[in-house]
């Protein structure tokens, strides 16, 4: 379970998070919707330790990120992430994209490490392309290999940030496809994003993100067609 | 004795140790310039701003001030404070401190390329800084800059014709006292530009070789 409580974060004197509570079980798909600075991809990146806070707590089945005990790099390999700018490591093929993290953090073999990424890149869709280069890929299959890339650290939690928001319309469809499997699976997902048809189909409850604050917080057919906050109904019909 | 006369293969030989000399000095220098060349460079990109900026404005002194300056102060020294360096060392050191201080900006500039959002996300992964740094930053950073380091390189192997006003006799030098007994200047010369081309070119190929090959990622 990943529990958040009475966070907050400041850039400067940007206040970005001004007391944010949430708690996402195993399991679950929550999605944060909300207009740009609205604070939810900063949310994301301080569930695992990527920014600090400057009050509340985040917790990770019990393990408290910005406790100074806390070893983040091991916290790390239980949450997968997703970017928006799909991050490839331009020096390294598709696979060893795949293969580094297992590698050099877990410790395995080239041997195994090769088994997993394979497993995971045919799951994504990307099987034929093991040994081209990211250059070589268009946006949406970098963001498919960026995808694997998390999941071949057999993550318990992924966090997806507006990971479609930087790709061409025609290849928002594919990433969304891969997204959808995962939920399917079971994985328990935190998703920013602004594609409101995807969030309303995978998500198990939507937080809508307004001025550092969650706004309101229910199920999809809540927001969408019930909305209890005018500011809500408001966001949604802006967009 | 016998002054005058043609161009011999003993003084072919002659210029071809000096060559070696030249290519021994560069071969320290750069290394000396690019084990330090790294070391600033990456804390210029990372540490906190005053100690960068106190390394930067030390290394530009080695920049701004010229190669020749450096050589015959620090030889000097050498003397001065009886450290007893053979020349050959005192030229490596400070063509090697020269080297470094071009080279720390080019890693610096390097370093500064790499998209920060991809050194977060090898972060996010798990790898630790150490990790992050030389699985992705410095080898995304070594194909941006290593152009510049080429160059770099290139040009520290020209730098060496100083080290003659130190006492060293290396390509230029010898060519000098070729000349002196030969009397053809413009032959021996010739040749000596020929020799330095010899020497550039294929670290000029290999580098573009590598390009390439990058190129193609």
């Amino acid at each position: 379970m990943i529990a958040i409580e009475n966070v907050h974060k400041q850039f400067g004197a940007l206040h970005v998070l001004k007391g944010v509570d949430l708690s996402v079980q195993k399991g679950e798909v929550l999605s944060m919707i909300g207009g740009s600075g609205s604070g939810k991809s900063t949310m994301l990146m301080c569930i695992n330790g990527l920014e600090g806070i400057q009050q509340g707590r985040i917790t990770v089945d019990g393990v408290e990120v910005h406790a100074k005990a806390t070893d983040l790099n091991k916290l790390r390999r239980r949450i997968g992430i997703v970017f928006q700018q799909w991050n490839a490591f331009p020096h390294l093929t598709v696979l060893e994209n795949v293969t580094l993290a297992p590698r050099k953090v877990l410790g395995k073999s080239r041997e195994e490490a090769e088994v997993i990424a394979v497993e995971q890149l045919s799951h994504v869709g990307l099987k034929e392309k093991l040994a081209v280069f990211p250059s070589r890929l268009s946006g949406g299959q970098q963001q498919r290999m960026a995808i694997a890339r998390a999941l071949a650290m057999s993550p318990d939690y992924m966090l997806f940030d507006e990971v479609t928001s930087a790709l061409d319309p025609q290849l928002v469809g594919e990433v969304l496809d891969t997204m959808r499997m995962l939920s399917k699976e079971g994985m328990t997902m935190i998703v920013v994003t602004h594609e409101m048809r995807f969030a309303r189909e995978v998500s198990d409850r939507v937080a809508f993100f307004r001025e550092g604050r969650i706004h309101e917080i229910g199920s999809p057919d809540q927001i969408f067609e019930n909305p209890q906050q005018p500011e809500t109904a408001a966001f949604l019909k802006s967009i | 004795m016998y002054f005058g006369g043609s161009f011999s293969r003993g003084d072919f030989l002659f210029l071809l140790s000096g060559a070696v000399t030249t290519l021994s000095i560069t071969l320290v220098a750069v290394v000396i310039g690019t084990v330090l060349g790294v070391l600033f460079g990456l804390i210029r990109a990372g540490a906190p701003w005053w100690i960068g900026n106190t390394l930067g404005a030390v290394l530009d002194v080695f920049r701004s001030v010229p190669l020749l300056i450096q050589l015959v102060l620090f030889n000097s020294f050498n003397s001065m404070l009886k450290l007893n360096w053979p020349t050959f060392t005192v030229g490596c050191i400070c063509l090697g401190i020269y080297a470094s201080a071009f080279c720390t900006e080019i890693v610096r500039s390097g370093v500064g390329a790499v998209p920060q959002t991809t050194r977060r996300a090898a972060r996010s992964l798990g790898l630790t800084w150490r990790q992050e740094l030389t699985s992705i930053t410095l080898p995304i950073a070594t194909r941006i800059v290593f152009p510049s380091w080429i160059g770099l390189t290139l040009g520290v192997m020209k730098d060496t014709a100083l080290v003659l006003w130190i006492g060293i006799v290396e390509l230029l030098r010898s060519s000098q006292i070729v000349t002196s007994r030969v009397q053809e200047p413009l032959l021996i010369l010739g040749i000596t530009g020929l020799i330095y081309f010899v020497m550039s070119f294929p670290i000029a190929r290999l580098g573009n070789q590598l390009e390439k090959k990058w190129g193609t990622q």
